[in-house]
């Protein structure tokens, strides 16, 4: 312990203190009876344009975000920047297609993906599969949370082996599982305000005092690999790094609204107004991101993984310390504690709305459909409050005692998951033309070949896929989208045709899905 | 779009060809074969990274002029 960083060690304490008494009198704002899961888990729909985006952005812009990002540049190059063509074309989807699905799920209390799904299709398996995707998808993605936890606690300097070593995380964890356990989403939205004025106050620093101090962006870029500045050009016959990076920011964005925590946090709005002001509001943290994506450049500028106070660091974390390192290097002390709260936090706000989520289908869509069909609300409440501890405890068993690497490839693979549910979800929203049980088989084969795919790649994110003479790199879970819808569509059309079976009634009608 | 909320009989009342704007955004930056080059560099900074910058904000104000426009 003797390398603790006490003067950030402090800052970052007190900011954590703040944010724990935050997320409990959270509960007392926009007060509501948390004793019904529409208030305990969506805050009772009542968040206007400015709270939804604050608790969109925490949500969507993570801890893991703000340091695999930079990471990814740091390591990889110019290819990490898709984050922000990812992060532009995920908004047009926001503003178009989810103020339709917000205002279905106000109409008929809808909570869920699975609870519309349900709706609209009248099939409880294809709810099932919605149901188990969206809490398989999110179980790493939390995990992948506490990893950024881990990496600014070891910036602190509490570094080591063993159950010392972990207690600042456990600690952090009780934090999260207590007030998300008494406040519902009212906690993170709350925090989520403190978390990204720290995080737009950090960003905005890096982004202007490093590269003074490095000597400007002209040295910063001379620093970086020729090979790693810019896209390698295909050559013949592939589309090569342009079809991945293009790939890569499409199917991303595809998948990304598709997430339990990111539905929950816009079924949250008060208005569809509201999703939409915030499609065009919601950039800010883009650009922000884009500004990060560029810290990890000037850590190669910097040289942080060269200096020999960072060596263990960087064994222990890889480039995810490369943020970090940074930090350390070019800010004072008490500006350290500052950066590192905000990342610290950060973690804290996406992961309570995960839990939250999780928690919401589990309850709805599972316990409420196959176990219990008739719980008073107050019982469905507290059975989503205990769900919550569980799915936070899983995570964080998950990276107490299972290497990072699978956390990560598990976030991997559950992008090429969730994305399956696209189909049902957001054309669902537009038509149910599409035969339920023919979006089951879609859904299965999606995820069954994007699954293997990931495989045979030893779990890289894009596949080669072979097309006559070329060889066309790209996103697996956009590939696997594709054979999804094509299924669909064809078995839909022979089910019609066959004319089998009556579909099961719609208990939505057209004028649901608009103001 | 508020203007017909009372007679629905139509999803078809919430298109508005204004949203065809947004394929502009998608054409901008998924294409990279556009932007993938150094020059012409901003303050040192390589064209592909300021400008999927500036699309971020581009982007952004397009979206905002197309609520304004459909929100009338």
């Amino acid at each position: 312990m003797q390398n603790v960083n006490w003067v950030a060690l402090s800052v970052f304490v007190v900011l954590f203190g703040l944010i724990t008494w935050l997320g409990f009198a959270a509960a007392h704002w926009r007060k509501g009876d948390l004793g019904q899961l529409h208030e305990w888990g969506l805050a009772g729909r009542r968040f206007g344009t400015l709270v939804t985006w604050f608790l969109v952005g925490g949500d969507l812009y993570t801890a893991y975000t703000f340091i695999a990002v930079p990471a990814l540049a740091f390591g990889a190059g110019a290819v990490a920047f898709f984050a922000v063509p990812y992060t532009i074309v995920v908004y047009p989807l926001l503003f178009l297609v989810f103020p339709r699905l917000w205002h279905v799920c106000h109409k008929h209390g809808y909570i869920t993906a699975g609870d519309f799904v349900r709706g609209r299709y009248g099939n409880r398996w294809l709810a099932l599969a919605i149901t188990v995707t969206g809490i398989v998808a999110t179980m790493p993605y939390i995990a992948l949370q506490l990893v950024g936890l881990q990496v600014v606690i070891g910036g602190l300097g509490i570094s080591g082996t063993g159950p010392v070593a972990d207690l600042p995380l456990i600690i952090a964890f009780l934090i999260l599982a207590a007030f998300t356990y008494s406040s519902g989403l009212r906690a993170p939205a709350s925090i989520a305000i403190v978390k990204d004025i720290l995080i737009y106050l950090t960003a905005f620093a890096a982004v202007i005092v490093i590269p003074i101090q490095l000597g400007g962006f002209g040295k910063i870029f001379a620093a970086v690999p020729h090979d790693k500045l810019l896209l390698a050009v295909p050559g013949e016959n592939t589309t090569g790094a342009y079809g991945a990076y293009a790939t890569l920011a499409l199917g991303s964005a595809l998948a990304l609204l598709l997430y339990p925590h990111s539905l929950t946090a816009i079924f949250s709005a008060s208005s569809g107004r509201a999703i939409r002001r915030n499609a065009a509001l919601l950039p800010g943290y883009s650009l922000m991101l884009g500004l990060l994506a560029l810290v990890g450049f000037f850590a190669l500028g910097a040289g942080v993984a060269r200096l020999p106070e960072f060596a263990a660091g960087f064994k222990q974390f890889g480039n995810n310390f490369a943020v970090p390192a940074l930090f350390l290097h070019s800010f004072p002390d008490w500006f350290v504690g500052v950066a590192f709260a905000a990342i610290g936090i950060g973690a804290l706000v996406p992961a309570a709305i995960m839990s939250i989520a999780a928690a919401n289908l589990y309850t709805r869509n599972i316990h409420c459909e196959f176990i219990n069909r008739n719980p008073t609300p107050q019982q469905e409440a507290q059975l989503a409050k205990w769900a919550s501890l569980i799915v936070k405890a899983g995570a964080l068993i998950f990276i107490l005692f299972v290497p990072t690497k699978y956390a990560i490839y598990l976030q991997l693979l559950g992008g090429i998951w969730i994305i399956q549910t696209l189909p049902a979800l957001v054309i669902g929203a537009y038509t149910r033309w599409l035969n339920d049980w023919a979006l089951l088989v879609g859904w299965a084969l999606g995820t069954y070949a994007g699954t293997a795919m990931a495989i045979a790649q030893d779990l890289k994110p894009t596949y080669p896929l072979k097309l006559g003479d070329w060889t066309l790199p790209g996103y697996t879970a956009f590939y696997t989208l594709i054979l999804n819808l094509a299924v669909a569509v064809v078995l839909t059309l022979v089910l019609k045709a066959l004319q089998a079976g009556k579909p099961a009634a719609d208990e939505t009608v057209a004028a649901d899905y608009q103001a | 779009m508020n203007s017909n909320a009372g007679d629905k009989r139509g999803e078809r009342s919430a298109w508005s060809w204004w949203y065809l704007l947004f394929l502009i955004q998608f054409v901008a930056v998924l294409w990279p074969p556009f932007y993938n080059k150094v020059e012409p560099a901003l303050l040192g900074m390589p064209f592909f990274y300021w400008y999927q910058l500036a699309c971020v904000v581009v982007a952004a104000v397009m979206t905002a002029i197309i609520y304004v426009i459909t929100e009338r």
